[in-house]
């Protein structure tokens, strides 16, 4: 392997404190979120808590697009399913959300490390995503279906 | 559960991986018999979701399907989503909204996993990835409320070529371990992306800048948009304009698109859990199968031939893709 010019021989691997510190929530929130996967759903398979769409009619509605799922089901998109948070099935919801809001704490944690280095560039960046995600979260972006 | 994957990986060898490899053909190709055969019954499409099977064998069976996706993902060098979605969506009866739902969660859970090591490690580089996870996020956003409004068909036909032409990357692109950058251009030094690798076999560090940020950035619009549009991770893309187009390491690259896809995939995944698009029977077997997967896969990543099994995955996604879309022109549902 050919080494460009420009290499040097340094020893010490380059981690910035924003890495340092997204990485660590980010494990924190990954381990917690699979725990929370895995236990919902053994409660939801071993029937410990009552699903509201049985698991012997889901077969009758899994391969149908997903406005006629929702249609058949009663159930409408976004937030609406903390509403049946006690049930076996949405009980899951909290674990996959809790997986998909894992990237907008980690961001929201090295915010003020880029503003205290006035690196405003970056600040602004980190800004920005966190609005986009939460706006893909907030359930205001939604399609017409099929 | 550490000894449990011990005495799994005490039986793993060259040989297991070539069972591997056939049994998830041949599983696939049960599958495809099965859907065929309850998608040939004339008493109906209600008769077509339900086959004679018990519910609970599906979950299981995509257990063991992306059990063994994960080894070959890993193994291949790919993520798990370019393989699940169309491999799932092509033989299970789940509908294609469910399945890039949860092909989008099982990218997601992935990158969250490896994200950690590769950020302590400055393996992947943040100042790299943020401005880039701004565009393909947005991107993804947008590729998804499309993905989720066009009609079945279009989306299943979209994406068999789309694997197809995954399957061309794969096999033409090249990869370059130290891209040569001579001048890092105006916005990448506007935005001090630059970064020091330590490259462990030769003990060296190596300073590396990019070039070309612009039509970098203008392309992982395109990318954020098939990956929300298809539920692929797409790492398959990530890479090479990383590497190949900015001029980033080969292992910077790798690292830094791994990462990128945990905030790409957020995004998306956010469209498909409001739309409803999640079915938590699929997505907990899948994501805990390919992670168990993919755990193996490293351990026994040592002891293969990449080349090898880097045929055998294009294999597969040539075989998926063409499946999808076929299925999607209606040729061969």
């Amino acid at each position: 392997m050919e080494l460009r010019p420009d290499a040097t021989i340094q020893r010490k691997p380059p981690a910035t404190e924003e890495q340092l510190r997204y990485a660590r929530l980010l494990r924190l929130l990954m381990r917690t979120g699979l725990v929370m996967l895995v236990v919902t759903y053994a409660a939801y398979m071993t029937g410990f808590l009552s699903p509201r769409i049985p698991v012997q009619d889901l077969s009758r509605y899994w391969s149908l697009p997903v406005n006629e799922y929702l249609a058949a089901t009663g159930l409408k998109p976004g937030w609406s399913w903390v509403q049946f948070i006690g049930t076996g099935d949405y009980i899951n919801f909290v674990g996959v959300a809790f997986l998909a809001a894992a990237t907008i704490w980690c961001y929201a944690a090295i915010l003020p490390i880029f503003l205290r280095k006035k690196d405003y560039i970056y600040a602004a960046i980190a800004a920005l995503e966190i609005i986009v995600l939460l706006a893909a979260a907030s359930g205001i972006l939604q399609t017409g279906g099929h | 559960m550490l000894s449990i994957l011990r005495m799994l990986l005490s039986l793993l060898n060259r040989r297991f991986l070539k069972q591997s490899a056939i049994m998830l053909l041949q599983l696939l190709f049960c599958l495809f018999i099965l859907d065929s055969a309850s998608a040939a019954d004339p008493s109906g499409a209600e008769a077509a979701t339900s086959s004679d099977m018990p519910w609970w064998a599906w979950p299981l069976i995509l257990f063991v399907v992306t059990f063994f996706l994960g080894i070959v993902a890993v193994l291949g060098g790919v993520g798990g989503g370019v393989l699940y979605v169309p491999i799932v969506g092509g033989f299970f009866p789940f509908h294609l909204d469910f399945v890039r739902g949860a092909g989008l969660l099982v990218a997601l859970a992935g990158a969250l996993a490896a994200g950690p090591g590769l950020l302590r490690k400055g393996m992947a580089d943040i100042r790299l990835a943020l401005p880039v996870a701004l565009i393909a996020s947005t991107a993804a956003i947008a590729g998804a409320l499309v993905g989720l409004a066009l009609p079945t068909n279009v989306v299943q036909t979209a994406l068999g070529a789309s694997i197809l032409g995954i399957v061309v990357i794969m096999m033409m692109a090249k990869k370059s371990e130290f891209p040569e950058v001579k001048k890092a251009d105006a916005l990448s030094t506007a935005l001090r992306i630059h970064g020091v690798y330590h490259e462990v076999s030769t003990g060296h560090t190596v300073n590396w800048k990019i070039h070309r940020t612009p039509h970098g950035l203008a392309l992982f619009i395109l990318i954020g948009v098939m990956a929300g549009m298809f539920g692929l991770g797409a790492g398959w893309a990530n890479v090479p304009v990383l590497n190949l187009l900015m001029g980033a390491p080969l292992k910077v690259s790798v690292s830094t698109s791994k990462f990128l896809l945990s905030i790409t995939d957020t995004s998306a995944a956010w469209i498909y859990i409001n739309g409803g698009a999640v079915l938590p029977l699929m997505v907990v077997p899948s994501i805990v199968g390919i992670m168990l997967g993919s755990m193996v896969g490293v351990r026994i990543l040592t002891r293969t031939k990449p080349a090898s099994i880097r045929l055998i995955v294009i294999g597969i996604l040539f075989f998926a893709g063409s499946r999808s879309l076929l299925k999607g022109l209606g040729i061969w549902n």
